[in-house]
Formats: C-alpha cells, structure tokens, sequence
C-alpha cells in the first residue's frame, strides 16, 4: 500500500497516517457484562477480505477517519469521515 | 556420512524421499492444520513421545511455506516475563539436542545474541529482562560499551549515530540455525513414525456438531476425526472462523531482506528494538536482517520500498562499514500478532479444537517446545503447566501475558 486518500487532505504517502484498527462496535454500557467487554477489546474479525478500519491522519489535518480496504489487494474502496450514519 | 561417501564414490542418487506421499486416509485420530515447524513438531512428538501415528498434517502449499521459511531463524529465551523465558528456555535446549534427536544437521549456531540498547529506558528495561533472565537460570546479562566493544567491535560504539549505543542485554545462548532443516528434519522425523504429510490440501471447513469436533472438509475430501489442532500462524483467524471460535488476533506482515554474501565478519547476532532491526550473518555469508512488522492488518506478502530504506538508515547507524553493499533479496511474511506478545496455546470453547497460535514474530524459536507441550495436551488431556499462562480463556479473565521482549517491541 502507497496512498490513502484523507478526506480533508487528499491521496497521501501512507507513512504520514497512524493506523487505528479494524472498526467495532461498542457494547452498551448499561447492560454489557465482562465477558462482552473482553471481546469488544481484544476479538478481532481478521478478515481476508474487505475491512472497515479507521486511520489517523498525524502528519497532516490530524483527524481520525474511517477507511474500507481489502486486505489482500489493499485496493481502498471508500474513505470518509465518522458520523453517526456511517458507524451503523 | 558412509552414504554420502559411498554415494559420492560410485555416481548414484539418494534413493529415499525424506518423508512419503500418501492416500489421504478416511478418518485419522488427530488432524493438524498447517505443515510448518510447529504442527510438524507436534505430528513428530505425537509419535515419538505418545506412540500417536494415526495422523496427518495438512498444509495448503509446501511443507515450510509460511512463517517457518520467512523468518530470520534467530533462538534466544532472553525474553521479560519469567513465563515466558521458562517457556523459550526449553525451546533452546531442544534446539540443543534436535540435531542429534532427528539425525539430521539443523546447523544451530550458537553465538551469541546483543540487544542494544540507545537511551536510558531501554538500558533499564535490559537490567530488568537480565534480572528475570538470571532468576531463571538463564545465562543473560548487561554489558557496556567498553565490554561490548571487545564482544562485537563492528558495531559503531562513538557518538556519531543519531541514537548512541548506550548498552546491551548479552545472551550468549543465543544463535541463529537453518530454518528449513528444522523442517525437513520434523517432517522426515513424523514420516518414518507413520504421521501422513497431505502438502497441497487446502482445509475448506471444519465439522463441528454439538459443540465438538467430528471432521474436517478439505479440497480432497472429508476426514473424520475427534482432534484438532490450529497451527497456520498468519491464516489462524480464517481456520478459527470455521469452528465459529473468536481469536484475539490480527494479522500483519513482516518483512525482511538478505545481503549479497560477504566474507564471514559477524559472529553474534544484533538486535535493536529502538531502531527496529536485527542483523546477522549467515553460513552462506549473507547479512539477514528484519524489522518490525507492517503496521497495518493485511494478508499480502508483498515487499515495499518503506521498509527497505528504513531498515537501511538503522542498519548503517549499527554498523557503518555495510554502506557499499547490496540487497540480494527481499520478501514478507504474515504473522499473527496478539495483543500482549504472548502466544495462545490450547482449548478453546470447542470441544477438540486446539490452538497453537499467536505466534507473531516470535514463532519460530518456539518451536520445539510447542510441538513438544501441544503433542502432551492431546495425549494426556491436560493442560501443562509450562503453556498454561498462555491460555485463549486468559483475555477474559483479565490475565495477559505482557511480553515486552519480543522482537516487535520498541523500549
């Protein structure tokens, strides 16, 4: 992989991001028990595949953003900033 | 050696493969998924250790594929935790003894092994791991430069470089060996014992009925069986997955390089976690050298030019002299990384499906050692206390194994 596209900055040198780790959704912290929260912080998916990821911008706008890849290939589908439509 | 010579003398060719092909068989008592050193050592201490021979290895391409033919052969048990260097430390002694124990030469070299050290927290991390190390009987401690100058002279001790060797944790038990040898020699070692080598059968799905293993399906057909054990290191999530088991585990590549062949000049192995990088020479004479894995998830094992103009930069802070040689080489791995640095070994909330996974960046050493427990697991239905501590159920009991000596890890 060589570029990612930041949605504030454009299709940048992939060493400028900090990456973040595949997506995942957080338990409610009303009812989750310990073991939910186990596999929230350590059960990862692995995908040989298409992956939601998020990625971290530092040498540039600094903003945390949420990119679709295929961790084969490393073809980037999507970048786009988190908003509350598209973490569902 | 009377074979090679009476070979050499009259002109004729080793008649034996070292291990056979068979017909894969219906149904086999234990089915380990993935031909590298570990599921290997596993099939050759099933046999040896427990009389197990009903067997079969699957591997998906050729026996020594993945991480078991990617790495930088290094073996050292210098690690932080005291679970871990009791673990690592009975790999040692098994490499020790595992040319003599296959009748094969693994060419296991031992030594010695410096882990530098270029600012004050790192110097203190390495007093910590000799501490450890020391307590455990192993033979480990902190050298200075006056005393590292006359250990390993090659390497730039002025105040030249950006980051200033300041220190290193010596290991003198530490070395490299000939990582194909280690499995050929597992491979020949289960063959004559009867374990069945299947190379080029990929596993498409694992049966699980009632919370129990009863088979696995194959792109050559359907075995029955009541065990088995995940040893396919980068790919274990995509076997996991289909025994519906969750694993704390991403996958990562981790690249390395080799150098045109030089004269023999290096005779320790270098390791730096704040640069990242790890160097030694081998018998052919060629400079290996790694350094931490890709920092984001991915299947892929191809190479690319960030890892090679780094690794440079921090290879020529070391050692100043190699800025005239070339790059012979280059390729990548998939390491299966966990969130401590700890390997996962053993049950899992399937019944008859064993792990033998985690194993990063720190494998291949163990090799032996996790052959040798995971084969006594099965055998005797019980978990051995030496692999114990590395249980998949320790995330949700909030017992990590934090093994800040791993290779991956900067100080």
């Amino acid at each position: 992989m060589i570029l990612l596209t930041c949605p504030n900055c454009g299709a940048r040198n992939v060493s400028e991001f900090r990456y973040g780790g595949e997506t995942n959704k957080r338990p409610d912290v009303n009812t989750a028990t310990p073991h939910d929260w186990a596999e929230y912080l350590y059960m990862r998916r692995n995908p040989n595949g298409m992956i939601r990821e998020w990625w971290y911008h530092r040498a540039g706008c600094g903003s945390w953003f949420i990119a679709e890849r295929h961790t084969k290939t490393h073809d980037i589908i999507a970048t786009y900033l988190w908003s509350p439509e598209a973490a569902k | 050696m009377t074979q090679l010579i009476r070979q050499g003398l009259n002109g004729s060719k080793p008649q034996q493969r070292m291990w056979r092909v068979h017909d894969m068989k219906d149904s086999y008592d234990v089915v380990i998924i993935g031909g590298g050193a570990h599921g290997l050592a596993a099939a050759y201490y099933l046999a040896k250790h427990h009389g197990i021979t009903n067997v079969a290895v699957l591997e998906k391409r050729y026996i020594g594929h993945g991480g078991s033919g990617r790495n930088t052969t290094i073996i050292r048990s210098n690690y932080l935790t005291p679970e871990g260097v009791l673990f690592y430390d009975e790999s040692v002694k098994l490499y020790q003894e595992l040319s003599q124990d296959l009748n094969f030469n693994v060419m296991f070299s031992q030594r010695g092994h410096l882990t530098l050290a270029h600012t004050d927290s790192a110097v203190r991390t390495m007093r910590w791991r000799a501490e450890v190390n020391q307590l455990q009987g192993v033979d480990s401690r902190l050298v200075y430069p006056d005393e590292l100058a006359k250990i390993c002279p090659q390497l730039d001790l002025s105040d030249h470089p950006r980051y200033p060797i300041m220190g290193a944790l010596f290991h003198p038990p530490g070395g490299i060996i000939r990582h194909d040898a280690v499995v050929w020699g597992y491979a020949r070692g289960a063959d004559e014992r009867g374990v069945h080598i299947h190379q080029m059968t990929e596993v498409t799905g694992i049966d699980v009925q009632q919370g129990k293993v009863a088979g696995v399906q194959t792109d050559r057909g359907y075995i029955k069986t009541g065990v088995v054990l995940n040893a396919t290191a980068g790919w274990c999530t995509l076997i996991a997955d289909m025994a519906g088991v969750r694993l704390p585990i991403t996958t990562h590549p981790l690249q390395a390089c080799v150098s045109e062949p030089l004269k023999p000049f290096l005779d320790v192995v270098i390791v730096s976690g704040s640069l990242h990088v790890y160097v030694s020479q081998s018998d052919r004479g060629e400079l290996v050298m790694g350094a931490s894995v890709d920092p984001y998830q991915s299947y892929s094992m191809d190479s690319t030019l960030d890892f090679m103009e780094g690794l440079s930069g921090h290879v020529l802070e070391l050692l100043p002299m190699l800025s005239k040689v070339k790059i012979l080489r280059q390729w990548a791995g998939v390491c299966d990384m966990t969130p401590d640095y700890s390997p996962v070994m053993g049950l899992t909330p399937v019944e008859g499906f064993l792990v033998d996974v985690g194993w990063g960046t720190w494998g291949f050493k163990a090799s032996p050692v996790s052959g040798k427990r995971m084969a006594e697991m099965i055998a005797t239905n019980k978990t051995p206390d030496l692999i114990a501590p590395f249980r998949l159920s320790r995330f949700y009991e909030d017992a990590l194994v934090g093994e800040k000596g791993a290779a991956s890890v900067g100080h």
